[in-house]
């Protein structure tokens, strides 16, 4: 049961989360103006490193905030992101 | 043989049990094991595979030989049964059994979840100190030991502490600690699993204090075990050694003993576990269990240590029974016999590294104490004392002050308690002055005499050097490969015995290190667990959550068969008189087409979305246009994942110029608010719009049929239905009215507070709509061709595919999943379509899953069914056209059936009967509905739980609004954007809430709080979503630590503190309102579930 920090709620059990995948993953400017190859890359292909990953987490059964961490697939070591909000900048 | 005097047991009260059916007796204090001993029961049970006797071996839970089925417990070591009077035990063959059909186990284990600053594993001298040490810096601490008395191994030993017995310096930690207001020291708790994160599981031992004292006064106590669940912020392993023994020939019969375990029986115990021992030691320890054992007057006839002479025990000798006699002595000094009954064997000791390898931490092997033991930890922990490889007590405790001053002061970032911060190392931790000579390191001895078939290993497992000696040679190098060539670790003790000294003996054949050779992985549990501990009170109407709409007590009291759609249940059919399915079934279909019906359709997910953007934002993720839609209408939609795929569909309405209502099927409703969710947060955050689920807040009753409007119009009086196309939506001041149509017929879907839904349900019925379920709702659906996201998609399935290319707008650039539409393989031809097939015998049904082939015996799958009723079936088939005969195979029957593909609409191509009848009768309109609140039925049982403990109460009908985007600078505050205000935020308008809470008499006049949609209104009324229980008094937290993850110490989840959480597996609010009160505020379908697992959780208080 890995323990997740919640920019808004602090640190919670996975439990109450729901995985969100490989974060940083922008939806295309224009779909229409790329090919059927870059369109299958932005759908389908996922790093899966041996390592750090920047990855999404939504805190379902919180206060359904969508936010990224760092975390280790092999340690499950996760560190902040950087880019996320902290709970003070929520005001 | 029981000593005179001596051993923490208390001769004064004799203990009578049996060992297969013998009448015996014992002491409080004694384990079963301690008994059997002293009762001189030597045997205490078979080997697995061949069937030697065997003995008390150990003292602890690494017990591999006496496994005994003690009343209900199929399996369990004797030493660590504690005796009580009446106890029943039978021995075994190395396995125990369960009875298949037995009654489930009365016992009632619980769970429970608790935080602290550092988590100090094991009751020792080393666990003592650093809890002690931890606990007066300040920390939130908790102790757990697996025995019922703390101490460890100074119990057992005759070690002077400042010149005083051990035990004195035990009471005098246990005083200091007890003294500690936040240390919780748990005996009889087991640390079973150390996981990610510093999350450690444990199991609580509660039957042997609670057993006879509970049970009276008619409650069910708490008899069984608890499933504790810690997050620390620091971890202090004190767990320990275990001592090993040596894998000489015939070292398992009964009479052979571990050293440690043979000065335990007799200092602990008062046990002489033999007359006349030979001590067989590669340790100093061995000398000092010598030495006790003839201080107890037992004599020690021979002292084999081959480190002083390269003697070595070579051989056994036994009696017809198997029992110990005699050993051989060889080595050294030639070779001779000494009889003897117990033959004490120290191999050397093993640090307990189960807890700290489960944590990922990476061991090494010491050459000095020929053992494995930390050495790079993964997570935040910090074993100590013999765990750690450092040996004799005053080092112990010195270990364990340094880990438990470490563990406190570096608390700091994570501990959120109260309490002066942790001042890391303290001085005022003495060391006692200890009596114990200094250790000399063991001698490197795993074997003694080649590959023996007689030298056993692994007792339990029946795994000798003989079963080593082969796997090697059959070429295995790997230690995990030879532990599942021969089972070596496999068994109920996971090799605490018998793992070292196998990864010794291989690392002898293969002719390298043991520290190359390496361990198996250390996996959890610890111990053995019983499934029902696992289980807790999850079991029964408890193992899932349940979630029921507003009318379910009434369809329960009418008969319903109910299905299970995600946690929903729903009445699947309402049988009359002994009817079956299809007989009720063909009943509801028929009124249904002919006259008038009602299905409770509250499941169906509901999510207002409101703000500017809303239209902008819905025009992004649907197909089809809605920022178009007129205010007052209703659009049918799919949603599409990125990659073109239907995810869900509904009927989205808009309420107001900022406002719609999108509805989804029963099962994705979370999943599509996630959703929303995710792209607004991540994608769009500069759009303003917000999304708020009001599933639970409306309940539903479809009225359906060509003669429904009479009905209709008389449930919801105040609305024009002379003016009421299809595809629009009207308010009434009852709530509510869709005209859209799930079955083709003229049908209403009428919406009120969930308080008024059973009244509302009951009411459609007295006028005359038959009750009908989710089968018939799916024969409609089907005979009018409208797929089930579900049944006919499955991931692979896009909107063209269906036959829906009129939804994708043409107008717009974008919209999620578009882009996959052209993709190579979505707009190929011949992909899978919707169609309809009729079998040849129209009284078939076909069956869901047959796979569809061109003719009987081919074998080119060209589709498969994906709905089937009495004489009609829809499919996904590709390359077939109306007409076409194939052929359904059937594999589970095995019967090959004849159908032809048809369009999928059987039922009213042309929607000639959406418009119904005129009406031509007239029924009485109804006044107001009557109130109920979610938990109305639970008043009388929530007064009858009152203790002095706990109180629980429903706090009814309270009006809430949900408001986003903007503080309204009142309510709780759930998230970043995100409030909820009870007693009505201003700019929400509450439909048909009472006047004052409870007064069900007013229903029906609306308390109307300025105007839904009016400019600035971002509230949304949510009065009925959610049920409000209170829980005070001084036990309430007992109660929410047994289903809830939070911190919820006092100091923490301060007064005044809310969040979302999940409690009992049930998302909640939790609001501490007061020192010891508690609102809980639980969606309302989810009310009654929580309501018995709360009374379940007083019950065991």
């Amino acid at each position: 049961m890995q323990l997740i920090e919640c920019p808004w709620c602090g640190p919670r059990d996975e439990i109450e989360f729901r995985y969100g995948g490989q974060a940083g993953i922008a939806y295309p400017e224009d779909p229409s103006a790329l090919s059927d190859e870059e369109w299958a890359g932005y759908v389908f292909m996922r790093d899966n490193p041996r390592g750090w990953f920047h990855e999404r987490w939504y805190h379902v059964h919180g206060c359904r905030t969508w936010f990224s961490v760092r975390r280790h697939t092999v340690t499950h070591e996760i560190g902040r992101d950087p880019e996320s909000p902290r709970r003070e900048e929520f005001g | 043989m029981r000593r005179e005097s001596g051993g923490r047991i208390d001769r004064s009260r004799v203990l009578r049990f049996t060992f297969d059916g013998r009448e015996l007796t014992g002491h409080p204090g004694d384990t079963l094991a301690s008994a059997l001993l002293a009762c001189g029961v030597r045997t205490v049970g078979r080997s697995v595979d061949l069937g030697r006797p065997r003995g008390v071996f150990t003292a602890g839970a690494e017990e591999p030989n006496a496994l005994v089925r003690v009343g209900d417990d199929p399996m369990v070591p004797a030493t660590v049964v504690e005796l009580r009077d009446g106890l029943e035990a039978w021995s075994l063959r190395g396995r125990g059994r369960l009875t298949p059909g037995a009654p489930p186990a009365e016992t009632r284990h619980d769970k429970a979840y608790l935080h602290c600053d550092v988590l100090v594993v094991g009751g020792g001298p080393a666990g003592l100190a650093a809890a002690l040490a931890a606990g007066e810096a300040g920390a939130r601490v908790v102790l757990l030991d697996d025995r019922p008395e703390l101490g460890g191994d100074l119990l057992s030993s005759r070690t002077l502490l400042d010149g005083a017995p051990a035990p004195d310096w035990v009471s005098s930690v246990a005083a200091r600690l007890a003294a500690l207001p936040e240390v919780r020291v748990l005996s009889r708790t087991t640390a079973i699993g150390y996981h990610d994160h510093n999350y450690v599981v444990a199991v609580e031992r509660r039957e042997a204090d609670g057993h006879t004292a509970r049970r009276g006064g008619g409650r069910r106590g708490l008899d069984g075990c608890r499933l504790w669940h810690f997050r620390a912020g620091r971890v202090v392993p004190a767990t320990g050694a275990h001592e090993r023994s040596v894998a000489f020939p015939g070292n398992d019969r009964p009479g052979v003993m571990l050293a440690s375990a043979a000065r335990t029986y007799v200092n602990r115990y008062g046990v002489l576990p033999g007359r006349r021992a030979v001590v067989f030691t590669c340790t100093d320890s061995g000398h000092e269990a010598a030495r006790d054992l003839a201080a107890a007057g037992v004599e020690v006839v021979a002292t084999v240590d081959p480190r002083r002479d390269g003697s070595l025990v070579t051989g056994t000798l036994a009696d017809e029974e198997g029992v110990l006699t005699g050993v051989v002595i060889g080595g050294g000094t030639g070779e001779r016999v000494v009889a003897c009954d117990l033959l004490a064997v120290s191999g050397g000791w093993n640090p307990a590294v189960h807890l700290f390898s489960q944590s990922q931490g990476r061991l090494r092997f010491d050459e000095t104490l020929q053992a494995f033991v930390p050495h790079l930890s993964a997570q935040a922990e910090r074993s100590a004392g013999a765990c750690r490889g450092v040996y004799g007590t005053a080092a112990a405790i010195a270990d364990g002050f340094a880990a438990g001053s470490r563990a406190a002061g570096s608390r700091a970032a994570g501990s959120r308690a109260g309490g002066p911060a942790g001042a890391g190392e303290r001085k005022d931790f003495r060391v006692p002055g200890c009596d114990e000579p200094e250790q000399n390191p063991p001698a490197a001895l795993w074997t003694v005499g080649g590959g023996d078939a007689e030298a056993f290993v692994d007792l339990q497992r029946d795994v000798t050097v003989a079963d080593l000696v082969r796997a090697t040679g059959a070429g295995l190098r790997s230690v995990e490969h030879v532990k599942r060539y021969t089972t070596a670790g496999t068994g109920a003790e996971q090799g605490k015995t018998s793992g070292a000294t196998a990864v010794g003996v291989v690392a002898g054949l293969l002719g390298v290190e043991p520290g190359r050779v390496g361990t198996t992985t250390f996996r959890p549990p610890y111990t053995p667990v019983a499934f029902g501990v696992l289980a807790g009170r999850d079991r029964g109407s408890l193992s899932d959550p349940v979630r029921v709409t507003a009318m379910h007590d009434l369809h329960v009291a009418r008969g319903a068969v109910f299905e299970d759609v995600g946690q929903w249940k729903r009445p699947r059919y309402f049988p009359l008189g002994g009817e079956s399915m299809a007989q009720a079934v063909e009943r509801e279909r028929r009124a249904a087409r002919t006259g008038v019906a009602a299905i409770d359709a509250s499941t169906l997910g509901k999510i207002e979305v409101v703000g500017r953007d809303a239209g902008e934002f819905l025009d992004r993720i649907h197909p089809n246009m809605l920022s178009t839609l007129p205010i007052g209408s209703c659009r049918y939609s799919v949603t599409c994942g990125t990659d073109g795929m239907v995810l869900d569909d509904g009927v989205i309405t808009r309420l107001a110029e900022d406002r719609y209502l999108a509805t989804t099927t029963t099962g994705n409703a979370a999943t599509v608010l996630d959703r929303l969710e995710e792209w607004r947060q991540t994608e769009w955050p500069d759009l303003d719009v917000s999304f708020t689920s009001v599933t639970d807040h409306w309940a539903v009753v479809a009225v359906v049929g060509p003669r429904a409007r009479p009905v209709a119009e008389a449930l919801v009086p105040d609305v024009d239905f002379a003016d009421f196309p299809f595809m629009t939506f009207r308010e009434s001041r009852f709530g509510r009215v869709f005209r859209i149509s799930f079955s083709g017929e003229l049908a209403y879907e009428i919406n009120v507070p969930r308080w008024f839904g059973a009244a509302l349900w009951e009411a459609a019925l007295e006028r005359g709509a038959v009750p009908y379920g989710t089968e018939t709702m799916h024969v409609l659906r089907a005979e009018k061709g409208f797929a089930i996201v579900g049944q006919e998609t499955d991931g692979t399935v896009t909107p063209q595919d269906l036959g829906m290319s009129w939804i994708i707008s043409a107008r717009k650039p974008d919209f999620v999943g578009k882009r996959s539409h052209s993709r190579p393989d979505t707009a190929r031809p011949g992909r899978k379509r919707l169609v309809g097939l009729v079998p040849d015998d129209p009284g078939e049904t076909l069956t869901e899953g047959a796979q569809l082939v061109a003719s009987p015996g081919d074998t080119r799958m060209l589709g498969h069914v994906t709905s089937a009723y009495p004489g009609v079936a829809l499919a996904m088939a590709r390359d077939v056209r109306e007409g076409d005969r194939l052929v359904a195979f059937d594999a589970r029957r095995g019967r090959e059936v004849p159908v032809t593909v048809t369009a999928p609409v059987f039922h009213d191509p042309d929607n000639t009967r959406r418009d119904g009848l005129p009406p031509d009768v007239r029924l009485e309109p109804v006044k107001g509905y009557g109130a109920r609140s979610a938990l109305g039925g639970f008043s009388a049982r929530f007064v009858a739980a009152r203790s002095s403990g706990v109180t629980i109460r429903e706090v009814p009908l309270v009006p809430m609004g949900e408001v986003r985007g903007r503080d309204p600078g009142e309510g709780l505050r759930l998230g970043p954007d995100w409030w909820l205000v009870m007693g009505g935020p201003p700019g929400v308008r509450h439909t048909g809430v009472p006047a004052r809470s409870g007064d069900a008499g007013a229903a029906g006049a609306a308390d109307t709080v300025g105007a839904a949609g009016a400019a600035g209104a971002t509230g949304v009324d949510v009065s009925a979503q959610r049920a409000v229980i209170g829980l005070s008094g001084p036990r309430v937290r007992d109660v929410l630590v047994t289903g809830c993850r939070i911190d919820l110490h006092p100091a923490v989840f301060a007064v005044g503190a809310h969040t979302r959480t999940l409690l009992a597996r049930v998302p909640v609010v939790l609001h501490r309102t007061g020192p010891d009160v508690y609102l809980i505020l639980v969606d309302s379908s989810l009310a009654e579930y929580l309501a018995e697992w709360l009374l379940d959780a007083l019950e065991g208080l």
